[in-house]
């Protein structure tokens, strides 16, 4: 199959991982989540604002030379609940996997409540939320039992220490 | 002498929400507290934690909840170490409550633990290797008082199920009215009433339980309206400090207060009044003396209560 537009926006990967369908907009959140800061060495390539029949707009990002797992790529869904994850060896799609929340998201999020365990800075507790609502998003501390909505997520991966 | 209770569950384990328990949990807890009950009566306690040691960590201030541990602990043998605030402790110098809880789990067989932040009993429950008892936890939890005022419905009632329950008070931020409300979902009552000003009605994620367990409650701001209708008010005081605007505060207080007029006027005659106490000025002290008064009870049988957690928690009477 001829490659689209988009995707000749950025070469293909020859192996690696291809997230596509992500929100227009959000595809630096999806790095922050996933941990990539550029630092690592592998090459990433981001495509924001491209044209999709599902979102109207996207954004695609390519990781080359690594091969992200289900259960790492799974969180982005916090962000990007319509991602699919393509799986590339030698320029062809050997796997593909759409995003599916975990029950449990552990370290990503800080809490809302100012006066959880979890936010206070001399205790290293890791924040733990349990995914109440997939849709629309909806998690709650397993701490201290407040809620966290989509609105507050996106807020926080994207202001939070900003690229 | 306890064969009526399947008791090995409750060795070694945590007490951090009242969630964690099953109906048949609280009963069979029920069935050991009459035991302790009698005991104390009779005057003859067995000491079931003699050579033990019970941690006592309240960083923050506490007088029924800390002193009925002391004399539950007490009572079966057991010595008691612990602090009662923050200050002369390592924590004022920026001990971390991890390193804390570490410490007393090296010293002592359970930890009752009662902290200013939501969620720290759950943390220190994952850190220690002994059990640690929730004894309140900022806004959140406070299981024990919960099992205490149901405890005390099962002895004035007979039953906690069919009843019409009136909370009142400070239900957002008092951890002793969204913990006796989350306990009742684990019974039948047959109504809620949740007494509040808008400012401090129940939180969402207690609201989540109330609907998830299908319970029937309603929220309103009158006491006065529904009061005809309850079998138990439980009542809490209103705190001036959680109103941003004073004014605010004043224009509500009267209305919270429970007067023996307004009873005498509204109430049935059976009404039980209960108090996680301590009160201020929300229970017309006219009230003690009267058949609606059931906070002294409730709160004489906080050490029974307790020396049955205690003495399952630890597995003193799994032989």
């Amino acid at each position: 199959m001829a490659p689209s537009k988009e995707e000749l926006l950025v070469r293909r990967i020859r192996s690696g991982t291809v997230i596509d369908h992500i929100h227009a907009g959000r595809a630096l959140s999806v790095l922050r989540i996933l941990g990539i800061t550029g630092s690592e060495g592998f090459r990433v390539a981001i495509v924001m604002n491209v044209d999709s029949r599902k979102l109207g707009l996207k954004d695609i990002v390519k990781i080359e030379g690594r091969r992200l797992s289900d259960e790492e790529v799974d969180k982005i869904a916090l962000v990007a609940p319509e991602a699919t994850i393509n799986i590339v060896e030698d320029y062809v799609v050997v796997k593909k996997h759409r995003v599916k929340l975990p029950e449990v998201i552990e370290n990503i999020l800080a809490c809302v409540n100012p006066t959880c365990i979890t936010r206070q800075p001399r205790e290293h507790v890791k924040p733990r939320f349990r995914v109440v609502s997939r849709r629309p998003l909806r998690l709650q501390c397993i701490y201290c039992g407040s809620f966290i909505e989509e609105d507050y997520v996106i807020r926080q991966l994207e202001v939070h220490r900003g690229y | 002498m306890w064969a009526l209770a399947v008791l090995a569950g409750w060795t070694g384990r945590d007490i951090i929400s009242i969630l964690d328990f099953s109906r048949e949990d609280i009963e069979e807890l029920f069935r050991v507290a009459d035991e302790m009950y009698k005991y104390l009566r009779e005057g003859h306690v067995p000491r079931l934690l003699a050579g033990r040691v019970v941690s006592l960590a309240f960083f923050e201030p506490s007088t029924r909840t800390r002193l009925s541990f002391e004399a539950a602990a007490k009572r079966l043998g057991a010595s008691t170490i612990g602090f009662s605030s923050e200050e002369g402790l390592s924590v004022s110098k920026g001990e971390s409550l991890a390193d804390t809880i570490r410490m007393l789990d090296a010293y002592s067989d359970v930890i009752v633990l009662r902290h200013r932040y939501e969620g720290s009993a759950l943390y220190a429950a994952e850190i220690a290797e002994n059990p640690v008892i929730n004894a309140g936890d900022g806004k959140q939890h406070h299981p024990t008082q919960a099992m205490l005022d149901l405890y005390t419905i099962t002895k004035l009632y007979g039953h906690v199920d069919g009843l019409t329950y009136g909370v009142l008070g400070d239900l957002r931020y008092g951890r002793a009215a969204s913990s006796f409300i989350l306990a009742l979902t684990l019974f039948k009552p047959k109504h809620i009433y949740l007494i509040a000003p808008p400012s401090l009605r129940v939180r969402d994620e207690v609201k989540m339980i109330l609907g998830e367990k299908g319970v029937n409650y309603s929220e309103t701001e009158s006491l006065a309206e529904v009061l005809p209708e309850l079998d138990v008010l439980y009542v809490t005081r209103i705190q001036k400090e959680r109103f941003p605007d004073p004014k605010e505060y004043e224009k509500v207080k009267g209305s919270y207060r429970v007067s023996l007029d307004l009873l005498k006027d509204r109430a049935k005659r059976e009404l039980k009044v209960l108090h996680p106490l301590p009160r201020v000025d929300e229970v017309d002290e006219r009230i003690d003396d009267t058949s609606y008064a059931a906070y002294f009870q409730q709160a004489r049988l906080g050490v029974p209560l307790r020396m049955a957690l205690l003495a399952l928690v630890t597995g003193a009477l799994g032989g």
